[in-house]
């Protein structure tokens, strides 16, 4: 087990070279460079060809692609992810940083909320398929996910924001939030966070609840849930604990592979709800032609998806017995 | 949940959607105000973007410039009717051959950290514009400059080789501080100085409090401003990024202050909560929408093609349909209501009939199968093409196809991304016909739009016109600073490019700013409304919020 995971280590490395350059090129295909963004945008008479001409010499656009890629590769190696071609021009990473704690913490609590109520909800339309139980929730885990994200947050806001008022409409704290008292401001901070959290869960249930769905059922055909049947077991051990464990197989899988999803923010629920989260960011330089921010963010990206599929790997062997085994036996 | 009361839940937030608006929070009883503007007060504005920098001169987006012109002002700056007022500067002394400018500057101007305004920081800020290392995209104007030079430190004294029309105008551009920011400007860090981060210090009527990047940015009154007010104690821009959640955010109060788009404006703000809460304002913005050729194409460039098609649409009806009436008939490149404007050109009626005849006078008589107009065996058919993300333009370039159609012309609509809208079509003129839009400026030199010499491929003259009357109009208009003189110019080139019609002027939209009513002093104008804005005040029995 310890040489397949050195070994993925070592190959993750030419995998990572591979899609930062193949990103880097594609990323340049765009029509479009940063300078035309900045200098008042293409159509402004007002900058100079010589502004523009020294902008892009500043920024290196004036070298070919592959010398560019060599630049960029030399200072990631050193973790230097340089400053943004934005006017602010600050370090990569402080915006990053910036922006990185509250889409992890959103994402975060918003897939805990998703296995909480899918998890349950899969295994009982499980064990109570074709039920009405079943078809309700069927029917709602999709109409949630056909929902438009953008469509039910504006229902959402004018419901309790405009019509009930029990709920800010956007943004993450209130204008005055240094002036109000500690528990006052945590209590701020969730409400403002209530209505993200809730379209972009709903929006998530439909893939886990089904895929629970969907592993419990073959888990309960097996033969050994009915030899656990056949031996006196309760019901509610024989599948709470025997049938689940086998059936949360798949579910592990999915959520490794979920993982780099974390740091992306929801564009559009970032962007309705007023959240300075990732996803803004990210959409923002890619219309800006922010090169380093957007390949810096890549980076990040790719490396965290690289490691959640050698974890999900892993943890599956670790998981699972019969991977562990088979493995052994293949050594003998 | 059981599935009754989801399903109840689920139809409370559909229909919440129809509902009528019961109205957000506090609902005010607007009172006519009597008496002295008072301080105090928060105004809370909704900006789509996050500022770049807090140094306006080296950032070009809009959100960090209106942010900029509270916290630093001008030596100039320009009043309700658009005339050129002191701001800084307590007076002005211009020769009349326009090569000599002399300003005096008032003698209580304070830096917000208390250093006192001298005319050194004139002549830095001019240093600092033309510094090579500078990343600033306004030098141009400065460039004019011959000399200058503080002769005390209430007078500076500039000179310029040739007369310049925008020279006046240019110095109502950002002052910035010598003491604090001269040694970054020479060593070319000027965006990395505190002073664009995180403690901006300009002139203006609003110190900066606070920026949280991406969230809000907080300006407070500055008490030792050399004129009048500003009363409003506090100034709060959010960040959203998004339309609709700002009219959302106006519907609840959350904003105070919102640009309304034209369906908002006519249909969705007329119940009475609104009306009771916010008073709604309407001028025409600094930009028009037009029809443009590419007058290479020979069809094109026949005058009475593109007199008819101006015959043939009807520009009332494009101003009904698509801005449902909010918006100003475009008769040339100026705003009606500015001194520039010449109302006595040549105007197009919608007459098809004239039209026909015009386009049968330039050889297009024959009909096809279809109705289509034929000359030498082509049928005149063409591609009109319009960027995405802008509704309007693609219902113009709907209604002008309809109307052309009417006529025997064919027309098809081509709707494309816009940086490969503008780099692969219109900068390598591969275009035919076109709806776009120009926003102007405030000075009426339009050099780079209409001089044959800018047709180059990173220029403004896209449709490659050349007319050598023009070129010389727009070169005389450039080179005086008189008023009188320079009007004279710019009504000729109105009368041409009425008579010309190389684009087809449609409409100047009107801007549609609604503001919470509980704002007095606010005074609609050609100049917008915010050039009084330090007159602005809330009357105590109306303040919402205590500033901090």
């Amino acid at each position: 087990m310890l040489w397949y995971a050195l070994r993925r280590l070592i190959l993750a490395v030419p995998l990572l070279l591979g899609i930062t350059f193949v990103s880097f090129v594609v990323i340049h295909l765009a029509p479009g460079d940063p300078v035309d963004y900045q200098a008042g945008g293409e159509l402004s008479g007002e900058a100079g060809a010589e502004a523009k001409q020294r902008l892009r010499k500043e920024f290196g656009l004036d070298q070919p692609l592959h010398v560019q890629y060599w630049r960029w590769l030399v200072r990631i190696v050193r973790l230097d992810f340089g400053r943004s071609f934005a006017p602010d021009g600050r370090p990569v990473l402080d915006k990053i940083g910036e922006r990185l704690p509250i889409t992890l913490a959103l994402n975060v609590v918003e897939l805990a909320i998703i296995l909480l109520i899918a998890i349950p909800v899969g295994v009982l339309s499980a064990t109570r398929q074709y039920s009405r139980f079943d078809k309700v929730t069927t029917v709602f885990v999709f109409v949630g996910f056909a929902t438009p994200d953008f469509w039910l947050a504006l229902l959402l806001m004018i419901l309790f924001g405009v019509q009930l008022g029990w709920l800010p409409i956007s943004g993450l704290r209130d204008i005055n939030w240094e002036y109000l008292p500690a528990w006052r401001q945590h209590w701020d901070f969730v409400s403002h966070l209530i209505m993200p959290i809730v379209v972009a869960t709903f929006g998530g249930l439909a893939g886990f609840s089904r895929y629970m769905r969907q592993s419990m059922l073959e888990v309960i055909r097996q033969d050994y849930v009915q030899s656990a049947r056949a031996k006196g077991l309760a019901e509610r051990v024989v599948i709470g604990k025997h049938a689940l464990r086998n059936a949360l197989l798949p579910i592990v899988t999915i959520l490794g592979l979920s993982l780099p999803g974390l740091i992306g923010g929801s564009v559009i629920v970032e962007w309705t709800f007023a959240i300075p989260g990732m996803g803004q960011l990210m959409v923002q330089s890619v219309f800006m032609r922010d090169y380093p921010v957007i390949m810096g963010n890549l980076v990040i990206v790719a490396t965290l998806t690289l490691v959640a599929n050698l974890v999900a790997d892993l943890s599956y062997g670790l998981v699972d017995p019969r991977i562990r085994l088979a493995g052994r036996r293949g050594r003998r | 949940m059981p599935a009754g009361r989801l399903a109840l839940l689920l139809i409370a937030v559909l229909l919440a959607g129809c509902g009528s608006e019961v109205g957000g929070a506090v609902d005010e009883t607007p009172r006519r105000a009597a008496g002295a503007p008072v301080f105090g007060d928060t105004l809370v504005e909704a900006s789509i973007g996050d500022i770049g920098g807090l140094i306006p001169n080296i950032t070009s987006d809009s959100a960090s410039h209106e942010i900029g012109s509270h916290v630093y002002s001008g030596l100039v700056t320009r009043d309700k009717d658009l005339n050129i007022v002191p701001e800084i500067a307590e007076s002005w002394e211009f020769s009349r051959d326009c090569l000599n400018l002399t300003f005096r500057l008032k003698p209580n101007v304070k830096w917000h950290d208390g250093t006192p305004f001298t005319a050194d920081d004139v002549v830095f800020t001019y240093r600092a514009m033309l510094h090579p290392k500078t990343p600033t995209a306004y030098r141009e104007d400065f460039k004019a400059v011959a000399t200058i030079e503080a002769v005390d430190p209430r007078t500076v004294k500039i000179t310029y080789e040739r007369p310049y029309a925008k020279a006046l105008q240019s110095w109502g551009t950002w002052m910035l501080p010598r003491h604090l920011l001269e040694r970054h400007v020479e060593e070319g860090r000027l965006r990395e100085a505190p002073q664009n981060r995180v403690a901006p210090v300009g002139t203006g009527p609003y110190r900066f409090k606070e920026w949280r990047t991406g969230e809000k940015v907080v300006l407070t009154a500055n008490r030792d401003f050399y004129d009048p007010g500003p009363y409003i104690s506090r100034i709060v821009y959010r960040v959203i990024p998004s339309q609709a959640t700002i009219f959302l955010e106006l519907k609840s109060k959350g904003v105070d202050t919102a640009t309304l788009t034209a369906l908002q404006f006519k249909r969705q703000t007329e119940y009475p909560a609104f009306r009771k809460a916010y008073q709604k304002f309407r001028y025409p913005s600094n930009g028009y929408t037009y029809l443009g050729f590419n007058l290479k194409d020979p069809r094109f460039a026949d005058k009475r093609v593109r007199q008819a098609f101006a015959h043939a649409v009807d520009k009332r009806q494009i101003i009904e349909g698509v801005r449902l009436g909010l918006a100003r008939e475009a008769t040339g490149p100026y705003k009606p209501g500015t001194w520039v404007h010449n109302p006595n050109v040549r105007t197009y009626a919608y007459d098809p009939e004239k039209a026909r005849q015009l386009l049968a006078e330039a050889g297009w008589k024959e009909r096809n199968a279809e109705g289509i107009l034929v000359k030498d065996g082509q049928p005149f058919s063409f591609t009109l093409m319009t960027n995405q993300g802008n509704d309007e333009r693609k219902k113009v370039a709907e209604i002008v196809q309809a109307s052309l159609r009417e006529i025997g012309v064919d027309v098809e609509i081509k709707v494309m991304e816009w940086a490969s809208f503008i780099k692969e079509w219109v900068k390598k003129r591969r275009f035919e016909a076109i709806v776009l839009g120009w926003g102007i400026g405030l000075d009426p030199d339009q050099y780079e739009i209409w001089h044959s010499s800018k047709t180059g491929p990173d220029q403004l003259n896209h449709i490659s016109y050349a007319n050598p009357e023009i070129d010389e109009l727009l070169e005389q208009g450039r080179r005086s600073c008189h008023q009188e003189e320079r009007k004279k110019h710019y009504d000729r080139i109105q009368e041409i490019l009425a008579e010309e019609q190389p684009i087809v002027f449609l409409y100047f939209p009107d801007a549609l700013p609604a503001v919470a009513r509980r704002v007095h002093g606010i005074v609609e104008s050609p100049n917008g409304l915010r050039h009084n804005f330090t007159e602005w005040y809330v009357p105590s029995d109306l303040q919402r919020y205590t500033s901090g």
